[in-house]
Formats: C-alpha cells, structure tokens, sequence
C-alpha cells in the first residue's frame, strides 16, 4: 500500500516518513513479509484499520457465533443426508430415488442467496413467522429462560436450512453413490447367500461399509462451509465472521482480512487432517504399524 | 462417433430439455437489444418499485428501470463469465494435466500436488481477499473464477494421458520422430477431450453460480451495468415491498445452472465407455 494515497495531499514529507516508519513500509519486501510471518504465527493480528481493535478480540467475538451454525447444520446433513442417500441406493430407480436425484440437482444448482431471499420473504415478510434478520431480538432480557432458547431458535433456523442445503444434496449423492458400490460387492452377496434377512445384510454390513468415504467428507466439507457463512451471515445480518471478512473485504481493513484468512486456512487444514485421521480410524485395512 | 453420442444424448430428456433452454438463453444474450422492451439502464423515477403489470412483465426496480429488460440484458454478463472463466481454466487445466500425465514422475508429483493445494483453498475466501485489493469488475471475477477452477480438468486430463500414452498411436508418432510437444498437442489432446467437455459444461454452471454470487456481494459486475446477481442485491435492499425483485432473477439464475447441470449429466453418460455394452 502505498501511503501517499492514504494521506492528505498537504502532509509534509516528514510525516509521510514517519507514517512509513511506523508502519514498518521502509524495509525491504521480503524483511516485512518475515516480520508478518513472525508475528501471524504467534497469532498477532495486528489492529484493525476500521475501529482500533486487536483483530484477535474483533474475531474472537465472532467465531461462536459461526461455529455454532456452522456446527448445528453439519449435524443436520449427516442425519439427513445419509439415510436419503442408503435408502435411495437399496431402491434404485424407484420413485424415491428420483425425487432424491431431482432435489439433488436442484441443490446443486441453486443460488442458496436466492433461496434465503425467498425463504425471507415467505417466511418473514408474508407469514410473519420468523425474524429476518440478527440473532436475538430487542426485547430478549425481558424473556424467560425458555423464552430466550426459542428467541434464538427461531433466528437461527433460517440460516441454518440455507448452510445446510447444499451440503445435503451433495452428501445425499455421495452416500448414494457410495452405498451403491457396496451392494454390488461379492460380500453382500455372500451375506444373501448366506440366507441373512435383507434389513440385516443392509444395515449391518453394507451401511457400516458404505460409511467410510463419507467420514472423510465431513472433513472436506470445511471450506465450503466457511465460504458459504460469508453469504448468509452477511443477508441474514448475523454478526459472525463471515460477515466480519464480507465488511472488512468492504471496508478494506487489511489486516482484519488477513486474520480472517489465516483462521479459514488453519480451519480448513484442521478439516483435511480430521478427514484424513478418521478415514484411518474407521477403515481397517488401513493401519500403521 | 459423433453420431452415436448425439444418439445417446437425445434419450435422456432431462439433458435435452436443459440442452433446449441454454440455447435459448444464448439466443436472448445474442439478441439482447432487440428482445428488451426497454433500454437496461432507462431510470424512471415515476415508476420505482411497482410490481408486475402490463408495461412491466417483471416489475421495476428501486430506480424505475424495468426488470425483465435488466434480466435479457443481464444473461450477456452471465454467459460471458461462464465461458471466458471455463476458458482459462479449461486451458490451464488441459496444458498442466497433459504435461503431468505425459512426463510422470517428479514433474507428475509436482502438479498433483499444486492441484491438491490450489484445492484446500476455500474459493470464496480466496476470491474475496483478491477483490479486496484489486477493484471489483466483471473482468477481475472471469480471471478470478478461471485461475480458480482449473483443477478438475487437470486431473481428468492427466487421467486421459495416463492411459493413452502407452497407445499404439503413441508409439507410432515417437517411431517417425515427432517431438514431445507435437506428439502431446497434436495426437493425444484431441483424444482425451471428451471428459473435459463435460467438466467444460459443469464448469460453466459453477462459473455462472458463483459470479451471481459475487455481483450479489457488489464485488461482480458493478451497477449500473446490469447482471442477475446485483438484480437481487436490489432484492435484498427492498424485500419488504418488492418481492418481483428476488424471485424472477433468482429463477432465472437457477434454471440456467440447471439446465448446464443436466446437459453436463447428460454429456457424461453419452460419453462414458462404460455403458457401451448396452449399445445394440
């Protein structure tokens, strides 16, 4: 960044200097890029442009917020998504299965923006059911305790179904696809052979199997996950950190974006690792001695 | 060959019918100023935000311009997008996958694993801190979309290589004496397209998804330059009086990713080998 653009034309030279001084923007490229890297590792953000605060309070503050939805919705895919997707695969091709495939295509083609428009409209603005916007409403130190938990469900609700979507149909397909390919193993026929009740041969041999691909996904889901917070948090004015990186992004707070995208990379990293881990785990024929 | 693919194709419906619509749609992008019944960036201010009427299919926006105009107007900037930024990646994807696949070993490992890291990325983030520092413009979002999206084509690529390059055809070619870059461009690409068409046509769909998304944020196509995504950041801004302004160019960004979805789907089952056997 060049500091003559950030100062007023007027500025004597040697306030430009000192400006530059402070800012460390004198030295030679790669000696910055070492002091940041120096710093970035001990997790010193720095300050933010915009109002002052240490990035790490800025994104502390914001993180349960995301976490929590984040979380709340992966659950949801898993319960969901997998039983469509083994139930689909054992009736191929029936009815069932092609609603499945239907809502799947239609997941993976919808603007999910789009679809939280919508759902604020009908659900918002003409139904009046839930609020649209923020995570708690005004009155909430005047709720009961039980009162609050509804206050908050009915805030959150929104935006999780929307996190939620795609992750479903693309699991959906997956387990599917994964269930698939175990049915048609010799073993399954062995266990049929073998005269075991069908839900038996199902869901003691083949479900257990058809799992293991899919641990690895919830790993790799991480970074759509983080992707997606930035659009819903930002149209459901919810203050976590995808809405944080959108503002920052805006409001060209360097140093808050960097924060942000050093967390989402360690985020994902940690994501990749877990799927790598558990496929470990899980898989038997996978063991380091 | 040709033929029977197109035979294939044509008997899965679903892929016809998205095959139907995307010609279609590039029909109104082709003809835009002479299928809109009013210029894109005509402001009415007599008219703000009346819903759909007799003048107005679509209704108008917060500035009285009339929506479905800005809607014709707006698959231009889709399209444009979708296949400029399948474009680079297509390119970047097929040079480095070709490479990968025909020289193997270290040179093989180096890209796969530029591939893996370029996959780790979350593409939002990624795409956001770029636009951070370089202005937002429908050009930065097809360079952006492309050097982002390269990944899967190359894998596919190099997937091809591998297999073909023990070919008989292969050898042949060595046997005369053509160089390595000749034996790659001329002889092996041609044959190893196939699966990178149908990624082309996913590709397109994810291209168009994400720049609607993008132009959503203000970081895409910049107002007053019309494109179905920044439509619906008007949508956004008036969704308690102007429902017209999130549906239409919502639906019409989902029927196009669609359609591409499903003649992608389509392509991919034509062209797989495996299903050869049932051909009579």
């Amino acid at each position: 960044m060049e500091v003559e653009t950030e100062m007023s034309i007027k500025a004597s030279a040697q306030a430009r200097d000192n400006l530059k001084r402070l800012y460390g923007l004198d030295k030679p490229l790669h000696v910055q890029y070492l002091e940041w890297l120096n710093r970035f590792v001990k997790l010193d953000f720095g300050t933010s442009f915009v109002d002052g605060k240490t990035v790490t309070d800025k994104i502390k503050e914001r993180i349960p917020v995301t976490l929590k939805i984040n979380i709340i919705s992966l659950f949801f895919i898993f319960i969901i998504a997998i039983p469509i997707g083994v139930i689909s695969a054992v009736k191929q091709y029936t009815f069932f299965d092609k609603v499945v495939t239907l809502f799947v295509f239609l997941g993976f083609s919808m603007p999910t923006f789009w679809l939280a428009l919508i759902m604020m409209i009908v659900f918002g603005v003409s139904l009046g059911w839930l609020p649209i916007a923020g995570i708690q409403s005004i009155d909430i130190s005047g709720m009961s305790f039980f009162g609050r938990i509804v206050d908050q469900a009915k805030h959150l609700i929104m935006p999780i179904c929307l996190s939620a979507f795609t992750g479903l149909a693309a699991l959906s397909r997956y387990s599917r696809s994964s269930m698939l390919e175990v049915i048609r193993q010799d073993y399954i026929r062995t266990a049929r052979a073998k005269g075991l009740k069908e839900s038996e041969v199902i869901f003691r041999h083949a479900v257990r199997n058809a799992l293991l691909p899919i641990v690895t996904i919830l790993g790799l889901s991480v970074p759509g996950l983080i992707g997606g917070s930035v659009i819903f948090e930002t149209i459901f004015a919810i203050p976590g950190m995808g809405q944080l990186f959108y503002s920052s992004t805006m409001s060209r707070d360097y140093p808050t974006i960097m924060g942000i995208l050093v967390i989402g990379a360690i985020l994902t990293l940690l994501g990749n690792l877990i799927a790598d881990i558990s496929y470990a785990l899980v898989d038997p024929r996978i063991r380091v001695r | 060959m040709v033929k029977i693919f197109w035979n294939r194709f044509r008997n899965n419906p679903l892929s016809v019918t998205g095959l139907v619509i995307i010609l279609i749609l590039a029909m109104v992008a082709l003809f835009a100023p002479f299928i809109a019944p009013y210029r894109p960036t005509a402001i009415n201010v007599y008219n703000v935000l009346s819903p759909p009427d007799g003048a107005h299919l679509f209704g108008t926006d917060e500035l009285g311009r009339d929506v479905l105009s800005r809607m014709i107007w707006g698959s231009r900037a889709s399209l444009k997008v979708g296949f400029i930024a399948v474009g680079i990646a297509i390119t970047i994807g097929t040079i480095l996958g070709s490479v990968a696949g025909f020289y193997g070993g270290i040179i093989d490992s180096l890209v796969m694993r530029f591939v893996d890291i370029m996959l780790a990325f979350p593409v939002l983030f990624l795409i956001l801190a770029v636009i951070a520092i370089v202005e937002p413009s429908i050009s930065t979002i097809m360079i952006i979309i492309g050097l982002t999206g390269w990944m899967d084509v190359a894998r596919l690529v190099r997937a091809e290589f591998l297999s073909l390059k023990e070919r008989d055809f292969v050898w042949s070619a060595r046997a005369i004496g053509a160089s390595d870059l000749r034996i790659i461009f001329r002889h092996i690409i041609p044959n190893a397209l196939a699966p990178v068409f149908v990624a082309a046509t996913f590709g397109i769909a994810g291209a168009i998804l994400t720049e609607s998304s993008l132009s959503f944020l203000g970081l895409g196509v910049q107002p007053p330059d019309p494109s179905w995504g920044n439509i619906l950041t008007s949508g956004k801004d008036n969704i308690t009086v102007a429902w017209w302004l999130s549906l239409f160019p919502g639906l019409a960004i989902l029927v196009t990713v669609l359609s591409y979805n499903l003649v992608g789907e389509g392509l991919r089952d034509a062209l797989d080998p495996r299903l050869w056997q049932h051909e009579k």
